[in-house]
């Protein structure tokens, strides 16, 4: 049965309503209007009235344009010829490919059952010293990076989508700047990762709704490749922009706002999406990496501190680096025990004495004069900034851990690092 | 024939039903959505229509779906082989569901909570004809290493007649095994289990007691500072990072009882997956014998229906007061209790009810105190005492303490571990501070060396403080070095690593003796010249007591370590103080 029909009873914000008696919650709908034809979703029913989402923006929407209902939810294209393609937020091709209407996959699907997972054991090593060294990325976890406005994260995001070791990255944007995406673009392109890059991207220039849907189709089209055995990397940014576009909707809907306008259930909203990362026991895996910018740079902001929740760690970026304080990997403990034995001890000793150096730091700054201990927390200070946290050292694990014992001996005596004196004998530098 | 109902409006998880005859609140409804059954609790009546909240995906539903109300609230089985299991929030084993739907928890399959075909040896107990009511135990199962009580159903209203048992055998759980008789005459049959309301709490016990005997957690800043009691509450409230779960899993593994019940709430599903993974495998000191054998995890994690969140902690404290009755002390904790209040604001959101502070509603303060409340350590009949300790964490948001959850919960709880963001960024873990943190129990350490230890650690405070101002050198040199005795203080016994396998738990004996150590350290004059001087003394001595910390209790290494650190401290003594 065909169900048709033209008369839109209500149009406010993003959502529109018509009077009707068979659309079921979360069918997608198709409107024809004089701005072209647009994708419609059932976000709530009360008994004839039927309220949706318009995709494109209700922009040039009639009362009496022609609304089709499609009998079922959103849907995500999937075949192995993916690969190389880009896709804007309702899943149609943003490149010169052919439309892949022909297989399609439900978004947003179920769960998974905890029972099946397996133990995130792998570490996913990037180069890049603050992440392997302190805060490995494990595969199957769920990370972000915390960022401001101005900051390097999707430079952040595009070298570690190039240097990781996956089999099939997939790129969901939302709100990028067309800057942005260009540069995406061109750094995969360059180097020939494109061939294994899926890319949905939501511009700052496209409809608003729109980019509610990426991270559903990201993730079912990364889900899907990793049932095949695919290890795969997905890549999120920003989340910020996603969870704006809640709220927007939200407040059309009326509902009430929980903290700074945010809706109440905006926890489970960000948790849905990055609970998808698993590890499938005998198939492969999917891990993910978000972005998400902290508005005015608060990490209180609601979405940064729910995401914080949600997320297994953070990377903190800050004046161009990865912050170590703030930085945080919680599955790193199940990784670096099979990394090298002073991987653990000299991460917990190397930050305990990065923070005594930032204190002493402030003293200095203060005018204070300094003992010979401070002058020692000055030089370690000095050179773990250089050595280590700047963006641009590229060096393998086993080096970044050298590189501390070296760092660790020009500044202090064996003593003062807090280091068990086993690991001490084994490792610290002679002569 | 129950009760029937159609579907009139659907927002998010919320399904608006059109019915007609007699419904109870807190009801369980099912939709129908073609031949899949979606779970739900009647959560508002108003006229003839009931909002019913779903506790499954509800994608697909639409005006004109049949509902069947059930009659029934939301209850979970009781009975033996709760114990090593894997539960979702509705009492659905997920072990068992991964063999049938795979990787993934497809809505509207329900699965019985507990393996009916399992044969258990029952012993009987009660005598015929003796005069029995609910609670009251009549026969027994082994489970593991534990004796399970077969009790009564707590919903029978006693005094009953045991007109029936059964002869010592092999039962399911779906046999009857005795009679019953009422005074009106009215018979009931017993069975090894039975069903109970999770919003219900068990009270077939006498009387409650004190909660005046420590659990011991083996973490040391808990156990010498902040101590937790069997039968108390305790929360722990920190900004993400700081290391709630670690610490929670910490408890799980070496805490001091018999029976661990931990209810995963809306967080991730890789943390329990860790539980799962690590629990089979590890050995309890205590029994020889796994640790899952003691634990039971309910698993409602952050992806997973938000309506379900609610019933997770109800189901994990009401199998905590089943165990409780049989004479065991139960530790229960929930993680965290801050997604629950979360899945309540959504669902009071969605009624469109007046909000509370940040949006939370009204009630939420006498919700958390009634959970909270059936915490206790309780009598029996028989003299038998059982406890049920209740431990949540909370997420504050932006991780101020300031807020209606951490507000409420610290109102209703006898011990407070706040964790801070300072501490943990500075990697000292546990990252309770010391400060902060409140406990109104009595813990392994006399009380008044506790609130000395404490006093320290404040003029410690001040003085790091009074250093930021005037600078090292603007200190005196005994200021100075009571700081050098806070901090190592701080570093050797309030810090613990977890990953170390002798340091991440420390029993009652070895905490006395660590704790004496550190005490008598404090106590002494010392022979320090100038700062210089007292800073290399404790770095000598911290690396001493770090190695300590993960030597053998009791182990030759262990006491020679020990008298190294003695003969450093009497060194520099000035001789008062007794020698050690």
């Amino acid at each position: 049965m065909e169900r048709i029909y033209n008369r839109i009873l209500q149009i406010a914000g993003n959502v529109i309503m018509v009077e009707a008696d068979g659309p079921k919650f979360g069918e997608l709908a198709r409107i024809e209007s004089a701005q072209g034809t647009s994708l419609a979703e059932v976000i709530k029913v009360d008994h004839n009235q039927v309220f949706l989402q318009v995709f494109s923006g209700t922009a040039g929407v009639s009362t009496q344009d022609r609304l089709k209902f499609l009998g079922h939810g959103m849907q995500a294209p999937f075949s192995p010829s993916l690969l190389g393609r880009i896709f804007d937020g309702k899943g149609t091709p943003r490149d010169a490919g052919p439309n892949l209407a022909d297989s399609l996959i439900e978004t947003a699907g179920p769960c998974v059952n905890p029972a099946t997972r397996v133990l995130p054991s792998k570490m996913i090593r990037t180069g890049i010293p603050m992440i392997d060294l302190f805060n490995s990325l494990v595969e199957a976890q769920k990370i972000s990076i915390f960022s401001s406005s101005g900051e390097p994260h999707n430079a952040l995001l595009a070298r570690i989508a190039l240097q990781a070791e996956v089999d099939i990255i997939v790129l969901g944007c939302m709100g990028v700047l067309y800057d942005d995406y260009l540069f995406f673009k061109e750094q995969l392109e360059n180097t020939d990762a494109m061939n294994r890059t899926v890319l949905f991207v939501h511009t700052a220039s496209d409809p608003v709704v729109e980019a509610l849907k990426v991270p559903d189709l990201a993730l079912a089209v990364a889900e899907n490749f990793a049932l095949q055995g695919k290890r795969v990397l997905t890549l999120l940014t920003d989340m910020t922009n996603f969870a704006d576009a809640l709220k927007e909707i939200a407040i059309i809907m009326e509902q009430v706002p929980s903290n700074r306008g945010y809706p109440g259930d905006l926890y489970t909203q960000l948790a849905q999406r990055y609970e998808k990362a698993a590890d499938f026991k005998g198939a492969g895996s999917l891990t993910l990496v978000s972005v998400t910018t902290m508005p005015g740079n608060d990490v209180t902001h609601p979405v940064p501190d729910n995401t914080g929740y949600i997320t297994e760690g953070q990377y903190y970026l800050n004046g161009g680096r990865i912050e170590p304080f703030g930085s945080l990997s919680r599955l790193k403990q199940l990784v670096n025990k099979n990394t090298r034995s002073d991987h653990r001890a000299i991460m917990d000793a190397m930050i305990q004495l990065y923070a005594s150096s930032r204190e002493t730091e402030e003293k200095r700054a203060m005018g204070f004069k300094m003992s010979p201990w401070d002058q020692k927390l000055l030089l370690y200070n000095k050179l773990f900034a250089q050595k280590l946290m700047d963006l641009e050292v590229n060096i393998p694990l086993e080096g970044a851990l050298d590189l501390c014992w070296s760092i660790l001996a020009q500044c202090f005596t064996p003593e003062e690092t807090r280091l068990k004196s086993e690991l001490i004998a084994k490792y610290w530098p002679t002569g | 024939m129950s009760l029937q109902g159609t579907v009139v409006g659907i927002t998010g998880n919320l399904v608006k039903v059109a019915f007609d005859g007699k419904l109870m609140q807190n009801e369980i409804a099912l939709v129908d959505l073609k031949g899949q059954k979606l779970k739900g609790e009647v959560i508002r009546i108003r006229g003839n229509e009931a909002e019913v909240q779903i506790f499954e995906d509800t994608k697909g539903i639409g005006k004109g779906d049949k509902v069947e109300f059930t009659g029934t609230l939301l209850s979970v089985q009781l009975g033996p082989g709760l114990l090593g299991m894997l539960f979702d929030g509705l009492q659905n084993p997920l072990n068992a569901l991964a063999e049938e739907t795979g990787f993934f928890t497809p809505r509207g399959h329900h699965i019985a909570p507990l393996d009916l075909n399992q044969k258990w040896a029952f012993t009987g107990t009660a005598k015929l004809g003796q005069s029995l009511y609910p609670g009251d135990c009549f026969g027994t199962v082994p489970e593991g290493r534990f004796t399970h009580k077969i009790q009564i159903p707590y919903g029978l209203t006693g005094p009953l007649e045991l007109v029936d048992l059964r002869p010592d055998g092999r039962y399911n759980l779906t046999e009857p095994i005795g009679t019953l008789k009422n005074q009106e005459g009215e018979t009931f049959e017993l069975r090894l289990s039975f069903e109970w309301p999770v919003k219900k709490a068990i009270r077939c016990y006498e009387e409650r007691l004190m909660p005046t005997e420590p659990m011991v957690t083996q973490v040391r800043i808990v156990d010498s500072l902040f101590p937790v009691a069997k039968g108390g509450t305790y929360c722990i409230p920190g900004p993400f990072g700081a290391g709630k779960t670690v610490l929670q899993q910490i408890t799980s593994r070496y805490a001091e009882v018999d029976i661990v019940i931990i209810a995963a709430c809306g967080e991730r599903a890789n943390e329990v997956v860790e539980t799962i993974k690590e629990f089979p495998e590890l050995i309890d000191p205590r029994t020889g014998k796994s640790l899952m054998e003691r634990t039971i995890i309910i698993c409602n994690t952050s992806s997973m229906p938000v309506a379900a969140r609610e019933s997770s902690v109800y189901t994990a404290v009401t199998l905590g007061e089943y165990y409780r009755q049989m004479g065991l002390d139960v530790l229960m904790l929930a993680d965290s209790t801050s997604r629950w209040a979360q899945a309540l604001r959504e669902r009071s959101g969605r009624l469109e009810e007046i909000p509370g502070e940040e949006a939370f509603p009204a009630y939420l303060e006498s919700m958390i105190a009634g959970f909270y409340e059936r915490a206790g350590r309780v009598r029996f009949k028989g003299g038998e005492v059982g406890s049920l300790t209740i431990g949540g964490t909370v997420s504050p948001a932006g991780g101020n303490f300031d807020e209606p959850v951490t507000k409420a919960t610290l109102k209703v709880v006898g011990a407070f571990h706040g964790l801070s963001r300072e501490r943990s960024d500075a990697r000292r873990f546990p990252a309770i501070d010391p400060l902060e943190s409140w406990s109104k129990y009595q813990g392994v350490v006399l009380n008044q060396k506790r609130l000395k230890m404490a006093g320290l650690l404040k003029r410690v405070n001040e003085i790091n403080q009074m250093m930021k101002v005037v600078g090292e050198e603007g200190t005196s040199t005994d200021d100075f070095i009571t700081f050098l005795k806070g901090e190592f203080f701080d570093s050797v016994y309030l810090q613990q690593n977890a990953f170390d396998e002798v340091d991440a738990a420390t029993p009652r004996e070895r905490q006395a003796e660590g704790f004496e150590l550190v005490e008598n350290l404090v106590d002494r004059p010392l022979n320090l010249e100038d700062k210089v001087l007292a800073r290399e003394f404790f770095n000598h001595l911290r690396q001493r007591f770090i190695d300590w910390n993960s030597l053998t209790f009791g182990s030759e290494p262990y006491k020679a370590k020990k008298r190294e650190i003695l003969n450093l401290i009497n060194e520099k003594s000035q001789g008062h103080g007794k020698d050690l």
